[in-house]
């Protein structure tokens, strides 16, 4: 039993047969194979899957694509817009990443942070990031990539 | 992880859905942010039929100042919660709390009516809406009631919500007591859930405390209003030696939990020490 579902995914409208069970992390992987969201833990704790959903960071695992219809969807693919996003660049300066699995969620939650919160406290950055893992323990450069990109969103 | 077939409904009134759910009965879930549900569906300890989506219901997002009361539409999200000014101000604890669920991701879409719906015993709604007083609403399409926090939670993942009904929203009283209110957890570091959640509120604006609400989630299988310590505080100023003596008592006689987590003696003293922590934010 399929459903219709009409998306906005990075500005383009998509429309898609699908069934309701769908998580939205899948449609976004195997229907439009925008694999940049990464699916780490599937249980709504590591934040791999984060995405924008019309503006505001979601956990893209723990939602059906169906919910998702007639809304705007951002992902990591979408950031960049002819140059890195001050975040992508951030990430690059300041070394916030070694495998880089967790990335894609690190940069969607603190890009819904930096939207409310332009000039956060290194503290506030962590708080923000609670919902995201690195396995790596890179957090130390992932909160100064932050801060970098804040400081040239600013600028 | 993928959940079983389902098929999904997104009513747009809360006629449609009280029909749908009405007609539906054992065989469907609401759905909401889904917070709660998608992840336990994914696990398969929940395999629905159908799904009843009432996200799309005018309203039932709503924060609104009813008078003697703050109405919360049973759909507004957690951040919305933590966000809302007239909440702060009338209890809060309730804000507190709010932004202390999950993270910022589950704050977004997680909402209010589908967490205590679930009633998991170590979410953070149970203490602070029994520390309230707070009241849910709930209709279906033979009428709706309104049911005190305290006879809402009946067990472990149990509510009083029937079969054909959709809570539409959680009234948090004005009162002396939910303006001087606070929770404190000790949450689990990997899911933010509670080990030991306590909310306090009392009115202090007389020559001793009265109307003292002090509630646990997290404690044990069932959340619930801890009766020793209200009284031991009942009557007597607030200060270190009443708070010590009263958290003395903390979930005494009560069947606390015991998990790989925490062990139920650990659980009780826990308790003790995030009462204390709580009502020293008192005023």
């Amino acid at each position: 039993m399929k459903t219709n579902v009409k998306i906005t995914v990075n500005g383009t409208v998509y429309e898609r047969e699908i069934e309701p069970r769908m998580l939205l992390v899948y449609f976004l992987r195997e229907e439009l194979h925008l694999t940049g969201t990464h699916i780490g833990c599937d249980t709504s704790s590591c934040g791999a899957c984060t995405v924008h959903l019309d503006g505001k960071a979601l956990k893209s695992c723990s939602m059906l694509a169906v919910q998702a219809n007639g809304m705007s969807v951002t992902t990591i693919e979408g950031m960049a817009n002819g140059e890195m996003h001050p975040l992508q660049k951030g990430f690059h300066e300041e070394h916030g990443l070694q495998c880089g699995f967790c990335t894609p969620g690190m940069i969607m939650t603190a890009a819904d942070l930096l939207a409310s919160n332009p000039n956060p406290t290194e503290h506030e950055i962590r708080e923000s990031l609670e919902g995201n893992l690195c396995r790596c323990t890179g957090y130390h450069n992932i909160v100064k990539s932050i801060q970098h990109a804040a400081k040239e969103m600013q600028s | 992880m993928i959940p079983s077939q389902i098929a999904y409904q997104k009513p747009e009134s809360l006629e449609e859905a009280l029909n749908c759910v009405g007609d539906l009965g054992d065989m469907c879930k609401i759905l909401a942010g889904g917070h709660s549900l998608i992840p336990v569906m994914k696990l398969r300890l929940a395999d629905p039929e159908n799904l009843v989506d009432i996200t799309g219901i005018p309203g039932l997002k709503e924060i609104s100042d009813a008078g003697d009361s703050i109405s919360i539409g049973a759909c507004a999200t957690h951040a919305d919660i933590a966000n809302s000014r007239p909440i702060h101000s009338a209890a809060p604890m309730v804000s507190k709390a709010a932004s202390m669920i999950g993270d910022i991701q589950v704050r977004n879409f997680g909402t209010i009516g589908g967490s205590i719906a679930h009633a998991d015993p170590s979410a953070d709604w149970p203490a602070v809406l029994l520390a309230a007083d707070a009241s849910i609403n709930m209709q279906s399409r033979s009428g709706s009631r309104s049911v005190k926090a305290s006879e809402f939670f009946l067990g472990l993942f149990m509510t009083a919500l029937q079969t054909g009904e959709i809570i539409t929203s959680i009234d948090i009283p004005k009162s002396a007591a939910n303006a001087n209110s606070n929770y404190e957890k000790f949450a689990q570091p990997a899911s933010r859930f509670a080990l030991v959640g306590c909310a306090v509120a009392a009115d202090n604006s007389g020559d001793a405390l009265a109307d003292v609400r002090v509630a646990f989630n997290g404690v044990s299988a069932t959340p619930f209003r801890d009766g020793g310590v209200e009284s031991a505080l009942t009557g007597s100023g607030l200060n270190d030696e009443s708070i010590s003596a009263a958290c003395g008592v903390a979930a005494d006689g009560v069947d606390v939990m015991s998990d790989h987590f925490a062990s139920s003696a650990y659980r009780k003293s826990m308790a003790a020490v995030f009462a204390k922590r709580a009502l020293k934010g008192l005023s």
